[in-house]
């Protein structure tokens, strides 16, 4: 919303400063967005007189002209085919700033063709304050020299736009911003109640409201014999001060009482309308009519439509007809003031697609007693600029009711603001926004018509707390409840998050936050989009689709830096993915990317494979407290290569992937290379058990030494070395504490189709020393195990 | 007889002596040891010959064969000792190593400011009592707008540029969560009262440009009891700012503003100034917004049915990107979400770092 300084002063007495305007203005809850104050801009800038004008000895287009300056009189050449002596122009001096060049002047004369130019004579276009043609601004009147440049362009007037917030549509006019000023202690609101204007004659167009949950109040008046020309020239500088373009007198009016009331109107040419005017349901094709912005439009049933007997006039509150509009031509007006539903009038809009002035405060609500106040002053402003013979006002329906009294108990407000303010101020604050008190044990308060929005205490206290002021707020020290004990407030899975995010970034990975979107045929690759996760108003193509796995976005990234020259960029995420849209079907992950690529050492160096990926992903997995026991399948999803990848689950659940992306997978992405990566699902991570106590059972260390025995297998090459270690380590649970596949070996003295595997066992005596007899014992349960599992003792 | 003996013992030790000196391995050191001090070594033989001397000669050439054996012996140990000092020096100068060449460095990567700064906040809030709760992305339109108070079809949901699902005909569509005030509702409806809550994570608002991106983060905080008032949230709020820029010199303001579920609203502005490109916090003689609060509304509090004539309290929303880059100087949002380890080296944190009062937040 914006308005101008001297507009505000027509509704409110006060001797503020500008800057003590913002500052008031944004402590009661008007946050100004910004101040566009032409004086301050243009300060530097004073009218100058043109004393002689001397063609420059070596320069056909330039002048040497003598100026009478507020720094006295100076010599400054000028290239304006329209510098001439006599002329009043506008002198910028040396040093100053000029916005419309984005320039600053030299602080010293420079020499322009030989001649000093002493400061310059600017057009209004390099002060960004206009559009001149024939060069320097010419200015007309008698201004002295020294008077400030936008005191003589009427660029005088600072310009304020200031946030509106949905819950006080009162302030989409300047008096209710001055009404609300005033309660705020910020002046005195000057403007009385709207005089009414008697007419002559009834109103000869009548009113039927057909809808009246849509429209339940509509006032009208024609007025005959208006001159429709250009509107007054202080109209035109406020309209155009707020970026209104002036069109004609009755448009302006509308506009002006639109922004100057909060009243939106309409003005209809009497001579294409019917004599009874319906405020009805729309009827579909039937109705089309083409409104002012130039495009057809087809009312629907639940559209509100102002129509006559032979057709649809246009959208009530939101858009005319441009049939019916006025036009300079126009010689009698029939005027429009309603009141329509503002929740019909958002549908309407948004169905229609169709934004004005008008809708914008109808949706929000405009005071429904201000029908008759918009018509009268229209009708002032009509027939004082354009002339005309007003009829009476003819109004139909009532408008709707003011908000229930609200019962109010005034020890709430110290209640909720912390605030001790006195009953009487308290009183003299609502009163002072326009509400009525009727003071006892619980206090009864009237509201006002234009605030639709106050419908309880507490829409009452925001009130007396704003008035009063927030500063006036104590600020009351806020800590821990007392006596109470300190517990951590993080969940398991927001520590899980840290530990995992400290394990990847101690691993090498840097962290990564990207996207929860990403493009639907990307998701495609990964699994695909869940029920429910595709957008409706994706921000672009790209990110259209709620992402199915965080590594979409980790590959592109990885390559991305490739491209910049960082080759081994390795990033991880902790975050988010989507199964579907219900509260349960989000899942957060770690996923860690890296491009396999052998770097370069003197001491030679190796490419990462997927036992380093699969390294780093057991060292995260252990960090965020996952089982030590957990199972490994080669059996991952489509997207990883299919003889190198794995998945670590427990049982049916999986808790993570990792491996090397499937080529397939890396080329649809555009991915140079190989990729390694790896994604656990934290939330598959069981939680531990809680502990009454925190004391650990007591240390159980062997007295005895752990012995190592070798033993070499043969296995056909498809059987998992797992397999194979977990049968040995299950072979004697008792004495057999871990077995170490350390060697791997195909080749000579080795059958095609097998491997020999390597497996060192540690068995650790309990309470006796083992003999060679308990040993050998031992070792057969071991090759035992292993035949069961598929590998023979190598011989 | 023994002068001569002795004479000779003389000159046999200057011999042995001279052939240690002269031993150049431990192989030949040894030999000499050998042929002097061995079964059959010339000193050994002579100390043989001891028992058929008379009594007399034996008590002369007792002692200096004896001094003899003895001083032989030292100078073989100390010939030794030298000769191996000698193979170790050999050694040490062979396995000798150009230490100045690199080692292979071990790579760690760095956390994001994101993270960093919620660690902060959490660290901060937990110190004045508050737990931290979460809530899903993909919101329905209840929790995200009805219970907060946003009225279907009212203006007010123009002021968030929402992402809508896809939905079937009829249905409501889903949204991407547009702040994280849908957790105080599923907060509110789960727990009793008194609540103390943060909630930071993901939000959504279709917006792209140098300051805003579809993207970003939220902490929501929530507080609801029988007597917490707007005091309270002004002095938790001033409180936190203070914590969080570390500084004792933060100049804050409270603003009248409006949100639909919390009423009186407000906004919180923090004095900065620029210093070059970065943003002072503190100080200076211009205000700038970051954070929205206010007391929750008593129809929030009604729809997570909760008594409002009860229970009142505050609650508050931040953005942490944005906190982020006031505290920590980067000047444009869209990088925190084009993974740059460039970026992250320069901007991001040591995974060792763990925000926390006893240590410090950063």
């Amino acid at each position: 919303m914006k308005f101008t300084q001297s507009w505000l002063s027509d509704h409110l007495d006060t001797d503020l400063t500008l800057d003590q305007l913002d500052e008031a203005m944004t402590m009661a809850g008007l946050e100004i967005e910004d101040i566009d104050n032409p004086a301050a801009r243009l300060a530097a800038f004073t009218v100058a007189h043109v004393k002689a004008a001397q063609p420059h000895p070596d320069a056909d287009r330039l002048r040497v002209c003598t100026v009478d300056t507020v720094d006295g009189e100076k010599q400054i050449v000028c290239g304006a085919p329209n510098a001439r002596a006599g002329m009043t122009a506008i002198y910028a001096p040396l040093g100053a700033y000029i916005p419309g060049l984005d320039f600053t002047l030299d602080k010293k004369p420079r020499k322009i063709r030989g001649v000093e130019s002493f400061g310059m004579l600017a057009s209004t276009k390099e002060l960004d304050a206009g559009e001149d043609h024939d060069g320097i601004a010419d200015l007309d009147g008698d201004w002295a020299v020294g008077t400030p440049a936008a005191d003589a362009l009427g660029l005088n007037d600072a310009v304020i736009d200031f946030e509106v917030t949905p819950n006080r549509p009162d302030w989409l006019g300047v008096y209710g911003i001055a009404r609300d000023l005033a309660a705020a202690g910020i002046g005195t609101l000057k403007t009385g109640p709207v005089e009414p204007i008697k007419g002559e004659g009834p109103c000869p167009v009548s009113i039927e409201l057909d809808w009246p949950d849509a429209c339940p109040v509509f006032a009208g008046r024609v007025i005959r014999g208006v001159k429709n020309g250009p509107s007054p020239a202080w109209l035109q500088a406020r309209l155009k001060a707020i970026g209104i373009n002036p069109k004609n007198l009755l448009v302006d009016v509308t506009n002006y009482i639109s922004y100057d009331r909060a009243r939106p109107l309409h003005v209809y040419d009497l001579a294409k309308i019917g004599s009874t005017l319906h405020a009805r349901k729309g009827a579909g094709e039937a109705d089309r009519f083409e409104a002012l912005d130039g495009k057809d439009y087809d009312p629907a049933e639940n559209h509100c439509v102002i129509a006559d007997e032979t057709r649809c006039l246009g959208f009530g509150g939101i858009m005319g007809g441009a049939y019916s509009g006025c036009t300079e031509d126009t010689v009698d007006v029939f005027l429009e003031s309603a009141w329509f539903d503002p929740g019909l009038t958002r549908i309407t809009a948004r169905e229609t697609g169709i934004d004005s002035d008008a809708k914008y405060r109808f949706e929000r609500g405009v005071d429904p007693e201000s029908v008759r106040d918009g018509i009268e002053l229209a009708t002032q402003l009509i027939t004082q600029y354009g002339g005309g013979t007003p009829t009476e006002m003819t109004v139909a329906g009532q408008a709707p009711a003011r908000n229930a009294d609200i019962s109010f108990d005034p020890t709430r407000v110290e209640r909720l603001l912390g605030l001790a303010l006195s009953e009487d101020r308290i009183e003299a604050i609502l009163i002072s926004l326009g509400f009525t008190v009727s003071r006892g044990n619980l206090w009864r308060i009237g509201v006002p018509s234009w605030r639709r929005d106050a419908t309880m205490a507490a829409d009452l206290i925001e009130d007396i707390a704003r008035i009063a002021g927030y500063d006036a707020l104590p600020t009351t020290p806020f800590g821990r409840p007392a006596g109470e004990r300190f517990e951590a407030p993080a969940t398991i899975m927001q520590n899980r998050v840290r530990a995992a995010r400290r394990a990847a970034a101690l691993a090498g990975y840097d962290e990564a936050i990207s996207w929860s979107f990403c493009r639907h045929d990307e998701a495609a690759l990964f699994g695909g989009t869940g029920e429910g996760l595709k957008l409706a108003n994706p921000i672009s193509s790209e990110l259209d689709v709620m992402r199915p796995s965080a590594l979409i976005h980790l590959i592109k990234s990885v390559q991305r830096s490739a491209d910049r020259g960082v080759e081994d960029a390795r990033y991880f995420e902790a975050g988010p993915v989507y199964l579907s849209d219900a509260p349960d079907g989000q899942r957060t992950v770690v996923a860690g990317v890296r491009r396999i690529i052998t770097g370069r050492d003197w001491r030679g160096a190796e490419a990462p494979d997927v036992f380093a990926i699969k390294a780093d992903l057991e060292t995260l997995l252990a960090a965020v407290g996952a089982p030590a026991s957990l199972q490994i399948t080669a059996d991952a999803n489509a997207w990883w290569h299919p003889g190198r990848s794995g998945v670590l689950r427990l049982g049916k659940t999986v808790i993570a992937e990792f491996g090397e992306i499937h080529p397939r997978v890396l080329k649809a992405l555009d991915i140079d290379g190989r990729v390694l990566a790896f994604e656990a699902t934290l939330d598959a991570v069981p939680t531990p058990k809680k502990k009454a106590l925190k004391a650990r059972p007591a240390l159980d260390l062997p007295e005895l030494n752990p012995v190592k025995r070798d033993f070499a297998f043969l296995a056909p090459t498809d059987l998992p070395a797992a397999n194979l270690i977990r049968a040995i380590k299950g072979a004697d649970k008792q004495l057999i504490t871990e077995a170490r596949l350390f060697d791997v070996y195909t080749g000579q003295g080795v059958p095609d189709g097998q491997v020999s595997l390597a497996v060192e066992a540690i068995i650790q005596p309990r309470d006796k020393t083992l003999t060679d007899k308990d040993i050998e014992q031992i070792s057969a349960k071991v090759v035992a195990a292993a035949e069961k599992a598929g590998a023979q003792l190598r011989g | 007889m023994t002068d001569t003996a002795t004479a000779d013992l003389s000159a046999l030790e200057a011999r042995i002596l001279d052939e240690i000196a002269a031993a150049s391995d431990l192989g030949a050191l040894d030999a000499v040891r050998v042929a002097a001090l061995g079964k059959k070594g010339e000193v050994s033989l002579k100390m043989k010959t001891l028992g058929q001397m008379s009594p007399d000669e034996r008590q002369v050439m007792g002692p200096a064969l004896n001094g003899l054996r003895n001083r032989l012996n030292e100078a073989i140990e100390a010939r030794k000792t030298a000769l191996e000092d000698d193979a170790l020096n050999a050694a040490l100068a062979r396995e000798t190593l150009d230490v100045t060449r690199p080692a292979a460095p071990a790579r760690i990567g760095k956390l994001h400011p994101v993270g960093q700064v919620m660690e902060e906040l959490a660290a901060i809030f937990a110190d004045m009592g508050f737990k931290v709760a979460e809530g899903p992305d993909v919101e329905d339109d209840f929790h995200n707008f009805t219970a907060l108070n946003f009225p279907p079809d009212h203006p007010a949901r123009d002021t968030h540029d929402t992402f809508f699902m896809e939905a079937a005909d009829g249905e409501t569509p889903k949204v991407l969560r547009t702040h994280t005030s849908p957790v105080q509702i599923r907060t509110m409806v789960a727990e009793e009262p008194p609540i103390r809550i943060i909630a930071p994570g993901r939000v959504y608002r279709c917006d792209w440009d140098q300051t805003h991106t579809p993207m970003f983060h939220q902490v929501e905080g929530l507080v609801i009891d029988t007597e917490t008032h707007m005091g309270h949230l002004k002095g938790c709020l001033e409180q936190f700012v203070a914590a969080f820029f570390e500084t004792d010199q933060v100049e804050a303001r409270f603003r009248p503003h409006h949100f639909p579920f919390t009423e009186p609203s407000a906004e919180m502005d923090v004095r900065y100034e620029r210093v070059g490109d970065a943003v002072k916090v503190g100080s200076g003689d211009k205000w700038m917004e970051i954070l929205g609060c206010g007391m929750v509304h008593p129809n929030v509090i009604k729809a997570c049915g909760l008594d409002p004539e009860i229970y009142q309290g505050f609650a508050f929303g931040m953005g942490v990107d944005r906190l982020a880059m006031l505290k920590y100087g980067m000047s444009d949002l869209r990088p925190f979400f084009e993974p740059d380890s460039r970026w992250s080296g320069h901007y991001g944190f040591s995974p060792l770092l763990q925000a926390n009062l006893a240590t410090g937040l950063s």
